[in-house]
């Protein structure tokens, strides 16, 4: 088995999903220059609405693929008011106050949204079902399975979609305007509350798919599974300059490399003192490298959306 | 019947009462500037009439109906257009994407089309640089996408905050030439500028604001001629 490109792969397949999470912090900051601590318990919540209404509808006997389907869907929606609820109910009324006062509620809200789930869906972890037919592939020496692979072309799927609305369409255009120059947008007839809700609605959507794809992925699901996973996302964010669109799917796939080759080989290097078990130390130290060298991130603010 | 009427509008920001109490008209197809000295409130007026900033007291009167609790957007729907201060142009997008943002309220595509065409024939020198980045435009440049993008709202009433700051005097004689060429095309215009005598040389009517207060107002003929506006504006 070759170690290297199992990584390689491994790491993409993780990478899609940070990348798909960073898109909705990215987005939401580049709009109203908010990080949304809060992006991360929305990845949660798709995953636990999959998972309730999987469980539901598979006790009808519907087959497998529909069941996803349908949870896909219902999450997806269920996350879209989510999303709009936070930015209507936490972060509208502070739209004109210091920029410290969002930040706090962003991260009140993570908290509320993980103790709602707890109450909810309890603090156990919960088995995700198999919805996915899992056969095993040998790629060059590398094995992959079908819900890695359906990960990877769906996370492509979905940014294709994200970069075509965003950079072709009315509504893009509308949400470059609002993000570069919110009162010439507003002089242009451009309804900025609308397209911010749409911004945050489309963001959460799209973490409702990552939520799925992980969920599937480890076939685990509990309360407190979005606080990680968005906190690496959010260091994706910023490794590929936060506000810029690519930035945040070449952050996402780079963190994602980053982490499954240093958990590949950390225990070689270091003559077995470390193990893979320091995989999560790899992002912050990628965050902390990135504040201190660059800290626009790869494609940084200034080059930012360049056609 | 006027297109715009204002009466006694008052208008404070951050403590400070920025407008007094000015009243002023503009009519179908008229041609008005508002001149002044720096701080005079000929910015805050622009921007209250666009919506971006809310009056303390007054009435604002457009094409019929009340502006008050209109939002900003909403007022472009009804033909009312600001070219801001500064231009506000959209850097990270093309120049044909600022125009088409322009054309935000309206859905009538192949209408849209023509229209686009129509600016660029306005302004030969935006068609040669549809595709680039508004941001690496000249400032004169960047004015005219200012201003074809307003027009791509098809307004009634355009209203142009200092089109001439910080341009080339070549610039300048331009802009005020495509000024002069919207208005003939029966585009009603409300003009704010600190150069006095380029502004009345287009108006048909003029206002002079002082302080938040209208201090004089007359044709623009006979406020070119008079002496108050020649000490104060004209350095004659």
């Amino acid at each position: 088995m070759d170690i290297f490109l199992q990584q390689i792969l491994n790491g993409l397949v993780q990478g899609s999903v940070y990348a798909l999470v960073a898109l909705g912090y990215t987005m939401v900051y580049g709009i109203l220059g908010l990080i949304n601590f809060a992006h991360g318990e929305v990845v949660m919540v798709g995953a636990m609405v999959a998972l309730t209404v999987s469980q539901l509808l598979l006790a009808t006997g519907l087959p497998p693929l529909l069941v996803l389907l349908i949870a896909l869907m219902v999450a997806a929606a269920a996350c879209m008011v989510l999303g709009y609820g936070i930015e209507r109910i936490a972060y509208r009324p502070l739209r004109n106050a210091p920029r410290l006062a969002p930040l706090i509620t962003a991260i009140g809200v993570s908290i509320v949204l993980q103790n709602l789930a707890m109450i909810f869906w309890g603090r156990e972890y919960h088995a995700f079902p198999q919805l996915l037919p899992n056969g095993l592939h040998t790629l060059g020496g590398a094995v992959i399975n079908d819900v890695q692979l359906i990960i990877m072309l769906v996370a492509l799927l979905m940014m294709t979609g994200l970069m075509l609305l965003v950079h072709r369409t009315r509504l893009g255009r509308a949400m470059r305007a609002v993000a570069e120059n919110p009162s010439a947008a507003m002089l242009m007839g451009v309804d900025i509350n609308r397209v911010i809700s749409v911004t945050f609605m489309l963001g959460s959507a799209l973490a409702a798919v990552a939520g799925i794809m992980v969920s599937a992925n480890y076939g685990i699901v509990h309360y407190y599974m979005g606080s990680i996973l968005g906190l690496k996302a959010f260091t994706a964010a910023v490794l590929g300059g936060i506000g810029n669109l690519r930035g945040a799917m070449l952050g996402g796939v780079l963190l994602g490399l980053i982490e499954s080759l240093g958990a590949g080989y950390i225990g070689d290097l270091s003559g077995g003192f470390f193990g893979s078990n320091y995989q999560d130390v790899f992002a912050f130290f990628v965050l902390i490298a990135v504040l201190i060298f660059r800290p626009s991130g790869l494609l940084g603010e200034r080059v930012a959306e360049r056609a | 019947m006027n297109l715009l009427e204002i009466e006694n509008l008052k208008v404070s920001y951050g403590g400070i009462q920025a407008l007094k109490g000015i009243s002023f008209t503009v009519a179908p197809g008229e041609l008005v500037a508002l001149i002044g000295s720096n701080g005079a409130g000929k910015t805050t007026t622009l921007k209250t009439l666009a919506g971006l900033l809310h009056p303390a007291a007054g009435k604002i009167h457009y094409n019929g109906i009340s502006l008050h609790n209109i939002p900003a957007h909403q007022r472009v729907h009804n033909g009312l257009a600001l070219v801001p201060e500064g231009r506000g142009i959209f850097a990270r997008l093309t120049v044909a994407e600022n125009l088409l943002m322009g054309a935000y309220t309206r859905n009538d595509a192949t209408h849209i089309g023509a229209d686009l065409d129509r600016m660029y024939a306005l302004f030969p020198r935006l068609n040669e640089r549809r595709t680039q980045l508004a941001g690496t435009l000249s400032g004169g440049e960047q004015q005219m996408v200012a201003m074809a993008r307003a027009l791509m709202c098809r307004p009634k009433l355009l209203m142009l905050d200092e089109p001439s700051m910080g341009l080339a005097p070549m610039m300048v004689a331009k802009i005020f030439e495509t000024i002069r060429n919207i208005s003939e095309q029966g585009v009603s215009i409300l003009l704010v500028e600190q150069n006095a005598k380029l502004a009345l040389e287009v108006a048909q009517r003029g206002y002079v604001l002082e302080s938040g207060l209208v201090t004089l107002s007359n044709s623009a003929e006979d406020l070119l001629g008079s002496d108050e506006v020649r000490r104060a504006y004209l350095g004659a």
